[in-house]
């Protein structure tokens, strides 16, 4: 790759240890993929949940953090994906106090990199969305394809080390959807339905994710009717990022860079019809039981427009089996002040803030709390979790509410 | 001694030798893995219940999230870990986990490498050479292709 002057300080150490190893670590990645050089980026976005981690992570996290040559913190502002459990519910959740412990240790090493911790997956809704063209280096699929998608935005996936390393660096490898030629579609869906619930939306995602397949696919999707609001679009794109590995779709008419169809896709493009039968298909393949043991609102973290839905549905209700929605630091106190919060609660549900379902040790709460038979609206949960081993099912929000009345999910 | 060599367009880690572990599927680290026992636990996965530890994978693309950038590193560190990764395509965090994890890996050739590489035999990960060689005894010389 090549180097710039202040790059090849980096490089040489000349700006601290840390930042060297982070550029070292962009350039193995860089010239796996063939970058040419670097880009400038002006934001990061981290994942770094402990279930991931692990113990090697938090160490590693730890030993760049107690680099003592005080250039150990990022040059512009980095944030993070959801951690690992809410504190305050980690009783609820049956977490122990070993991952706990490991989420403090890993929290106290990201604060001394300079990582503002944000714990969210929404941060295009509550901290920052990026601008057309801004060239960012984000961790979390939604995040990016969202920010691709309908910023406009230039990233690529950036796992935990290496946004924490363009956090450190400023910058990023030039390659994938940094560059202009690698953002134009690759084939084309029609779609003869346009969902309204937000599980509609989600398995749209998850049907054109798994048709487009992998990472350098662009789907260009035409038909969509009317325009889709921020909720919906958050859904359907991290659907598809979980199903497909896609960072980039665009909606003629619809997305900043597709203003018409011939703006994005060439003609003769591949081309693939979506009917209301493959959205319902892929719904109904994972109804695979009527009862279910918890329901689960995550995945991404709620919006305050999703809690205010929700917490309307749960006017009355009295819950039979757990209901756990998930939403972030930021949305957490509206939440509560619009009273969004007691309703849930009065219900008997719970509302956590700062993690996400998938990634507080998914595994593990289900064998202590019994959790196998899951209910969430959120395509991208249900897509996760057959790993973890629950048989996740997909349904509306409001027929996941009334499953955690009755203890049984209705078939659509 | 008969080979097979395979031209990779993307490598990165150091030469190995193992034993293939083969599927037309995908891979994610958090959807695929059981990662304490070290073996496929997605019951759709085609390797559902078989163990991935020491394994070559060779397997078709990258799914999911983000979590295998760091689910390698963290493998590696208890040696519940395949021993390379060989993917006909691969996202940018199978290649962020792979230089973080030291995990030997090669991606993009001119043929479905999942069809092209039976399961359960012998290979060398080469990524000095951008080269996947499959070792086979019953032939007598190198057969080079995607060259």
């Amino acid at each position: 790759m090549k180097l710039n002057d202040e790059e090849s300080d980096i490089l040489a150490g000349k700006m601290g240890v840390v930042a060297q190893q982070a550029l070292q670590h962009q350039i193995k990645v860089g010239e796996f993929f063939g970058a040419e050089d670097f880009v400038p980026v002006t934001q990061a976005h981290l994942m770094a949940d402990t279930e991931s981690l692990g113990e090697a992570g938090v160490r590693w996290l730890e030993n760049l953090a107690a680099t003592d040559d005080g250039r150990r913190q990022v040059r512009i502002p980095t944030i993070t994906d959801p951690r690992g459990t809410d504190f305050s519910k980690a009783a609820l959740l049956g977490q122990t106090s070993a991952m706990l412990g490991l989420e403090r240790r890993a929290i106290a090493a990201l604060v001394k990199l300079g990582v503002a911790m944000t714990d969210t997956c929404i941060n295009y809704q509550t901290i920052q969305a990026p601008t057309r063209n801004e060239h960012v280096a984000f961790g979390d699929t939604g995040v990016v394809i969202y920010s691709n998608s309908i910023c406009g935005a230039r990233s690529n996936f950036e796992g935990g080390p290496s946004a924490l390393s363009a956090g450190l660096t400023g910058r990023t490898p030039r390659y994938g959807f940094h560059l202009p030629q690698m953002r134009r579609a690759t084939l084309r869906l029609d779609v003869e339905f346009t969902p309204t619930s937000l599980n509609g939306w989600g398995a749209l995602g998850g049907v054109i994710g798994r048709i487009a397949g992998n990472y350098w696919a662009v789907p260009v999707i035409d038909g969509i009717q009317s325009a889709p609001r921020s909720d919906q679009l958050k859904h359907f794109g991290a659907s598809m990022a979980s199903f497909g590995s896609i960072a980039l779709f665009h909606l003629p008419g619809l997305t900043p860079e597709a203003a018409e169809l011939r703006d994005v896709a060439t003609p003769g493009l591949p081309s693939l019809r979506v009917t209301k039968a493959d959205i319902d298909e892929l719904q109904n393949s994972y109804h695979t039981d009527d009862h279910v043991d918890v329901v689960v609102f995550s995945a991404p973290q709620l919006s305050l427009f999703e809690l205010r839905e929700l917490a309307e549905l749960c006017e009355g209700r009295r819950f039979t089996v757990p209901m756990l929605a998930v939403t972030s630091p930021q949305v957490k106190p509206d939440a509560d002040r619009m009273g969004y919060t007691a309703r849930i609660e009065g219900a008997g549900g719970s509302v956590l803030s700062g993690m996400c379902f998938y990634q507080s040790y998914a595994r593990e709460i289900s064998e202590a709390n019994g959790w196998k038979r899951l209910a969430t609206n959120s395509a991208k949960l249900v897509n996760i979790l057959g790993g973890y081993g629950y048989r996740p099912m997909l349904a509306s929000m409001e027929a996941c509410v009334d499953a955690a009345v009755s203890g049984r999910l209705a078939r659509i | 001694m008969k080979a097979s060599l395979f031209r990779a367009r993307h490598a990165i880690g150091r030469i190995v030798r193992g034993t293939t572990l083969v599927a037309h599927d995908g891979f994610s680290a958090r959807y695929d893995l059981d990662r304490i026992n070290g073996v496929f636990s997605r019951p759709t996965h085609k390797l559902a219940g078989q163990s991935y530890v020491g394994k070559i994978l060779v397997l078709d693309t990258a799914k999911g999230g983000v979590a295998t950038a760091w689910m390698l590193h963290e493998m590696q560190s208890r040696g519940i870990v395949p021993l390379a990764l060989v993917f006909n395509s691969v996202n940018p965090i199978l290649a962020q986990g792979a230089a973080l994890g030291d995990v030997s890996m090669l991606a993009g050739f001119d043929e479905d490498i999942t069809s092209a590489i039976p399961n359960g035999v012998e290979v060398e990960v080469n990524p000095q050479m951008s080269l996947l060689t499959v070792m086979s005894y019953q032939m007598d010389g190198p057969i080079c292709r995607n060259e």
